[in-house]
């Protein structure tokens, strides 16, 4: 005898995390930063992270979306500029854990500088950057992370210059966890956010994702299933590879994994100390006056 | 009574410190009104530095120099920059032995006072407080801000380890400054000579 | 409200305008700020960072001022009040994070310390070519304040004003300083915190199933939610529902940016802050602004030895433009003389605001130092004619 399940309990498991008035969402069938947001959602309920103090903050372009269907404090801010913003939530409020969700194009191109800087300083955040290696929500134009021999709109000879390899970037500008997925990999996907949730300093995770609409109907994937199962074929997991060696080159491996996971104190925690080591000459501020401008020299030995 | 001052050396040499002991002075202690203004230039250290008060006792509205009566040079390159704008019968103090008066070819018809601040600061085992011992000339030459007041300035605008010192340097200028207007009597004319204790007959002209 | 007395340094004091300035956001409750280095703003932010640490607060040196003027934006969403500072350059990078502040209700101040331009200009030089920038600088329409300090003293005194009417309407202030103001020394009188009227944030009091990021009550500004405090908060620079939810039509567009230009205009009388001297009667009335107002000032007594009756209107806040205050003014004088350190900007709006009633002289200056009194003199002399 069968059992009839009743339709009302037919509820999504993650639909406590989405902003459920807001889908369906916008984009195209194939698409994979839904698939990335899934993953994404089942992290943040497995990493116990208090929702109501997870503030999710994006850019512009396709991937910028994310943060409006997820229902944590959402910022939906400008074009490459959600890293600052998301810097300026975690200082003046340390208790929010801080996620910074957008694309290819708004965090390594237009907000590349922000990128490195914020892996520098070992800002608290933990930057989730879905790489369909196009600008899809113009229009399919080329990236920094357009592979040189697919064409773009921009680019409809190909593109004539390298594509960025973003994990060695962060590595090198001193994040502290790096790690890169495709949307094939949602298990992987979901246990490293898990993870990087957990872990405290800059934390940086590039997830491959297909976008049949403007990247593969002109680079020949049929649709978004096909670049799934390219991801399939080409991806080898391979934890803490170099990151010089991971750079993605047309008809190679893809690799994947979790290149980097050190531990350095973060910026706050940096401040902190190095405060509590100037006490005296703080607390002296404090109660001082006159213009320090040039020249206290005159005052001598100083 | 509108007073336009500069203050003028090598960057490093407190220039802007004095103008802020002055400027304090004027402002906190006499209750009058300054309004001090600076050129800035890349250079942070050895290159001209420049400090502009205009001292009032009314608000000051115009807030550059327009016509300086007072120019406190401590390098040579400060005299020969500001020199030709003091205006006539003005006050013209220089560090003697940083500033050659003959490096303009028209020595500004002003009362020239000098003194060797450089040597006195070493004196006092600090070369750096010769801006304040330009400080204590100024005041006793020119009375424009009384030693009382500019003591108390210095007070204000140093931290406290060193106030002992700064006020030594300020009171070493001072009275330098008073020794040698008392030794000025019939023996100079202002605009034409330097007036120096110390090489008052046989400085080069 | 009244300031925190430990944000407060109470006293007489002589420093320069920038200097006065941090001091004056720090009276008015900003413990957060981000910055980039620019000349001659720089010595603001020197001393915030001197200072913030020792009220619980920090500054953070961005890599860019594009960075800076979000950086502060989050800073307000997680509930400080912030603002940045800036020069020409670095405001040009700024204007977009103004829009976003203005689209996005987020209260903050942007300090400019105007220096000559266009470019890198005059770096240690004072203009005020800014100012239509300052009113007009972000693409698409919005509405904001300007307002502009002419001594050290103001710059203390307006920048509190600066940070309460931010956080009263909820818009980004243009806190308009130049180079002569914030690098001029003068005596600067810090009242104690008491004395210091400080807004506070407009929270909601509602629970976050009742509240609407974007829904007004009769003056127009919305009440705010900050980041963790469990109200699920949407935040878009797109055109957006009350919700906050992203929603572009015309309708919805019609709906919101009105909304941002008549929550300012509704307050014009409050936001009319001039200082008139013997303009009633006058022959001649002076319009300035900032460090030229000082200057003309000394051409009207100047003038006013000479027998003419010439009067002085000082703008304290330029934008919005004392639209009313001018249209009644236009009528009762031979001449409205505007001298500003520009080619003749906001003269652009006292002449539209004269309508033709009067005679509007515009004395332009392309900057690098102030007016020669002497040259408003004479515009004042050949307008009482």
């Amino acid at each position: 005898m069968s059992t009839l399940i009743e339709p009302t309990a037919l509820t999504n498991p993650v639909e406590r995390v989405l902003r459920n008035d807001r889908i369906p969402t916008i984009w195209c069938p194939g698409c994979g930063i839904g698939t990335t947001v899934n993953s994404f959602a089942y992290a943040l309920m497995a990493s116990g992270a208090d929702l109501k103090k997870t503030a999710i903050v994006s850019g512009i372009g396709c991937s910028g979306r994310v943060s409006g269907y997820v229902q944590l404090d959402s910022f939906h801010t400008t074009h490459g500029r959600a890293i600052p913003f998301a810097t300026g939530l975690k200082l003046a409020n340390p208790e929010l854990t801080v996620v910074v969700y957008s694309g290819d194009g708004d965090l390594t191109s237009i907000g590349g500088n922000h990128l490195i800087h914020a892996a520098r300083r070992n800002m608290d955040l933990l930057v989730v950057c879905v790489n369909n290696m196009i600008y899809a929500m113009t229009g399919g134009q080329a990236a920094a992370t357009t592979p040189g021999a697919a064409t773009s709109t921009t680019t409809p000879y190909g593109s004539f210059e390298p594509e960025l390899n973003i994990p060695q970037l962060v590595d090198a500008a001193g994040a502290c966890y790096v790690a890169r997925w495709t949307a094939f990999h949602v298990k992987q996907l979901e246990k490293s956010m898990t993870e990087a949730l957990k872990k405290k300093g800059f934390r940086f995770i590039e997830v491959l994702s297909p976008c049949p609409t403007l990247y593969g109907r002109r680079n020949g994937y049929a649709d978004g299933l096909a670049q799934m199962k390219e991801y399939k074929e080409l991806a080898k997991v391979k934890n803490g590879a170099p990151t010089y060696e991971v750079a993605i080159t047309t008809g190679k491996p893809i690799i994947v994994g979790k290149f980097v996971d050190r531990d350095r104190p973060d910026y706050l925690t940096l401040m902190r100390s190095q405060l509590g080591a100037h006490y005296h000459e703080i607390a002296e501020a404090g109660v001082g006056c006159g213009d320090d401008s040039e020249g206290k020299e005159g005052c001598c030995s100083c | 009574m509108l007073t336009e001052l500069r203050i003028a050396g090598f960057g490093g040499q407190g220039v802007i410190l004095a103008a802020h002991i002055i400027g304090n002075a004027v402002t906190l202690i006499e209750k009058g009104y300054a309004t001090m203004t600076q050129n800035y230039g890349p250079e942070a250290r050895g290159g001209a530095a420049s400090a502009a008060l205009v001292l009032s006792d009314e608000p000051v509205l115009y807030p550059y120099l327009t016509e300086p009566g007072i120019l406190i040079a401590m390098s040579l390159e400060a005299y020969t920059k500001f020199g030709p704008e003091v205006k006539e019968g003005g006050f013209l103090l220089v560090e003697e032995d940083l500033v050659q008066l003959d490096a303009l070819p028209k020595v500004p018809k002003c009362k020239i006072y000098g003194i060797p601040a450089t040597r006195f600061a070493e004196e006092l085992g600090k070369k750096m407080v010769l801006n304040v011992i330009m400080v204590g000339f100024f005041s006793a030459i020119t009375k424009a801000v009384s030693p009382e007041a500019c003591r108390a300035g210095v007070e204000h605008e140093v931290p406290k380890r060193f106030v002992d010192l700064n006020v030594k340097a300020f009171n070493r200028g001072y009275e330098y400054g008073l020794d040698v207007l008392s030794r000025q009597g019939e023996r100079t004319r202002p605009g034409e000579e330097m007036i120096s204790g110390l090489e008052l007959e046989n400085h080069p002209r | 409200m009244h300031a925190e007395k430990e944000s407060v340094l109470t006293g007489i004091h002589f420093i320069n305008g920038d200097t006065a300035c941090c001091e004056g956001l720090l009276a008015a409750g900003a413990k957060f700020a981000a910055g980039y280095p620019i000349t001659p703003s720089t010595e603001v932010v020197e001393r915030f960072a001197q200072r913030a640490p020792t009220v619980g607060g920090l500054f953070i040196q961005m890599e860019d001022e594009l960075a800076a003027s979000i950086t502060l934006q989050g800073m307000v969403w997680a509930g400080q009040k912030s603002f940045t500072v800036t020069s020409g350059p670095g405001y040009s990078l700024m204007m977009e994070h103004i829009g976003y502040a203005a689209m996005t209700e987020t209260p903050c101040v942007f300090v400019d310390v105007q220096r000559g331009g266009p470019s890198t200009g005059l770096p240690t030089l004072p203009a005020q070519g800014d100012m239509m920038q300052a009113r007009f600088g972000s693409h698409g329409d919005y509405s904001t304040i300007s307002l502009v300090p002419n001594s050290p003293q103001e710059c203390f005194d307006l920048s509190v004003t600066a940070m309460n009417l931010a956080e009263k309407f909820r818009v980004p202030v243009m806190f308009m300083m130049d180079e002569c103001v914030g690098h001029m020394t003068e005596k600067v009188v810090i009242p104690p915190a008491e004395e210091i009227e400080v807004q506070p944030r407009r929270r909601t009091s509602k629970p976050p199933d009742e509240y609407l990021a974007y829904e007004v009550g009769e003056d127009l500004v919305p009440e705010m939610a900050h980041a963790g405090e469990g109200y699920g908060l949407y935040i878009t620079g797109l055109t957006h529902d009350k919700k906050g939810y992203p929603l572009m039509n015309p309708k919805q567009q019609r709906e919101l940016i009105p909304r941002l230009f008549e929550k300012i205009s509704r307050a014009a009388d409050e936001l009319t802050i001039v200082e008139a001297d013997g303009v009633e009667g006058a022959d001649v009335v002076v319009v300035s602004y900032g460090i030229t107002s000082r200057v003309a000032m000394r051409a009207v007594h100047l003038a006013r030895e000479k027998g003419l009756k010439v009067g002085s209107l000082r703008l304290i806040c330029v934008w919005p433009f004392p639209e009313k205050l001018i249209r009644q003014l236009a009528p009762k004088v031979k001449a409205l003389i505007m001298p500003e350190l520009n080619m003749g900007q906001v003269v652009i709006e006292l002449e539209r605001c004269s309508g033709g009633k009067t005679n509007v002289v515009s004395l332009p200056h392309p900057g690098g130092t102030v007016h020669d009194p002497l040259v408003i003199l004479e515009a004042i002399e050949r307008g009482a004619q």
